[in-house]
């Protein structure tokens, strides 16, 4: 059976695609390269790739020039399709907000409880859900 | 706003910015009294075209906006590379997004460090800035109050004047969250230039995105020492704020930051912390070859060249196998050669970058392996950015391994 996760939007739209969970916060600036992949050889997901997954994570970090980089990828159709995290993330936000003005793309990011992370795993289907008031991500049963 | 009764850029500009006050849960907008730009680094289209979307929809800043650093030196062309299509790409990007920035009426400073030269905000005053060191320097050692803006709601602010009242804006969240005690250090190196920048890269390390309480430390500390450590602070972790008890404006006394001391987290700075730091920070090993020395990480004051120039004036001249940049904003250029100085400068072989930064433009040599510097912000980022190695150092032993071409500095600099 299908399970779902409800949250809290912070911004809107809809999409699909294939969980990446990263064990630890990464920053969009430096630590993902301009195709979209996990650059940071610390990183314990270094080398996997964010294109059209539902990247989940508890949050971004590092410098508040990753909103630029995110756009960046957004706007070459490199970007996750989705996002998910446990904290209202500025700087993810941001380059979301930015990139939905400026080439009008929707890209949904929900907040969830942290301890609500756990029920994703990489390469799990996700649908997440994200309009006024209302945001959902649904597990797709395996 | 909304409406687009001020036009289109307002509309969009105040959309971003109640979309961001909704995700970070501000109650209502406030009147900022100026702005300052990060979002002119160019780090691809996709931020030129944003750029270009508020031109073209006639966006003009309605509060005294500055620029950080761009990713060009306009006045010094020739000093950034244009040799690999990558390089070109950025360089062209740069003078693009620039002028995009320009042409919404900024004042154009392309400074990291506005608060030395061309802006200096008042205590207590809002205000919407970008730029890591910038935030840091304004909120800490001003007592102004900015959240930490990033690339885009900066200039979104800039053509408003107005921003969501949340994060640092709001006094509650300006306490102090974890104490860094220096007491044990003796006066001799809380004198030292580098034991700041390494301050700062410990409080980013310990206090993530939280406001860390320095006591221990003097009651007049130079204000370029501030900013060393601030930037440090700023990218080790994601300070925005600090407080030096019986220095900065808002930490008169401890209890003035923190209402009970012992019920948050101390940590002891002792001379071991600092020496080990200090080699952990430091990725390249006493002895090496020196190819370049970075000063001015953020932007140097017109002291801090002075005492470059009195640094080098007492010594032989540099290794011609050395390259010796420091960064400047064209304001304090301008000062500096009014008064002497960059003639000086250039006398010895220093390079003199104007309007960006040896660590965000290409500046350094093909074949750099090592450099050495003085900034906390520039040994954080350079190894990984640039693929060099990189040695934090005093201005003295800059200079010094300047001199010899070989990296030189005192491995006792903080017992005695």
């Amino acid at each position: 059976m299908d399970k779902t996760i409800s949250g809290v939007p912070l911004t809107y739209g809809k999409a699909s695609g294939e969980v990446l969970f990263l064990d630890e916060p990464i920053s969009f600036w430096g630590g993902v390269d301009l195709d979209g992949v996990i650059a940071e050889e610390r990183h314990q997901q270094y080398k996997a790739s964010c294109v059209g997954k539902v990247l989940v994570m508890t949050s971004s970090r590092g410098s508040s020039s990753g909103s630029f980089c995110l756009m960046e990828l957004m706007r070459k159709n490199l970007a996750p399709v989705a996002i998910v995290i446990t904290e209202p993330d500025g700087v993810i936000c941001t380059g979301v907000l930015v990139g939905k003005e400026t080439f009008g793309m929707d890209l949904p990011v929900i907040k969830v409880k942290l301890a609500d992370l756990a029920e994703f795993k990489t390469g799990q289907n996700v649908t997440v859900l994200s309009q006024i008031d209302d945001a959902q991500a649904i597990i797709k049963a395996s | 706003m909304l409406d687009g009764e001020r036009g289109e850029a307002v509309a969009l500009a105040m959309r971003l910015l109640t979309e961001l006050g909704r995700i970070k849960g501000a109650t209502h907008m406030i009147d900022i009294e100026s702005a300052h730009i990060d979002g002119c680094i160019f780090y691809g289209q996709a931020g030129l075209d944003y750029a270009n979307k508020l031109v073209s929809l006639g966006a003009k800043v309605v509060v005294p906006t500055t620029v950080n650093v761009g990713s060009m030196d306009l006045i010094h062309p020739g000093l950034v590379l244009e040799q690999t299509e990558h390089e070109r790409t950025v360089a062209n990007g740069a003078r693009k997004i620039m002028q995009a920035y320009a042409d919404m009426g900024v004042n154009q400073t392309w400074t990291c460090a506005p608060y030395q030269a061309d802006v200096r905000p008042e205590f207590g005053k809002d205000i919407a800035w970008a730029e890591s060191n910038a935030i840091v320097f304004a909120n800490s050692v001003l007592g102004a109050r900015t959240d930490r803006y990033g690339d885009f709601m900066d200039i979104a602010s800039a053509i408003t004047g107005k921003a969501p009242y949340a994060g640092l804006h709001i006094p509650e969240n300006r306490v102090g969250h974890l104490i860094l005690d220096c007491t044990s250090l003796s006066d001799r190196v809380k004198d030292l230039d580098i034991l700041y920048p390494l301050l700062g890269y410990l409080a980013g390390h310990y206090a993530g995105t939280k406001n860390p309480v320095f006591v221990g430390l003097p009651s007049e500390i130079h204000e370029d020492k501030l900013k060393a450590l601030g930037a440090a602070s700023a990218s080790s972790g994601g300070v925005g704020l600090f407080h030096i008890v019986g220095c900065t404006p808002e930490a008169p006394t401890l209890e003035s930051v923190v209402a009970n001391p012992s019920a948050i987290p101390t940590y002891v700075i002792d001379a071991d912390l600092l020496q080990t730091t200090r080699d952990e920070v430091s990725t390249a090993i006493q002895g090496s070859k020196l190819d370049a020395v970075s000063l001015g990480t953020p932007h140097a004051s017109f002291d801090e060249i002075k005492s470059l120039v009195d640094e080098l004036s007492n010594g032989e001249q540099i290794s011609p196998s050395v390259k010796f940049y420091i960064n400047t904003g064209r304001t304090i250029l301008k000062q500096a050669t009014e008064a002497g100085y960059i003639k000086k400068l250039v006398d010895h072989s220093v390079q003199v970058v104007t309007d960006t930064c040896a660590y965000t433009a290409y500046i350094f040599k093909p074949g750099t392996k090592t450099v050495i510097t003085n900034s906390g912000k520039v040994a954080h980022y350079v190894p990984a950015n640039m693929g060099v190695d990189v040695v934090l150092a005093t201005l003295a032993e800059c200079v010094d391994s300047a001199r010899k071409g070989v990296v030189t500095w005192d491995s006792d600099l903080f017992h005695g």
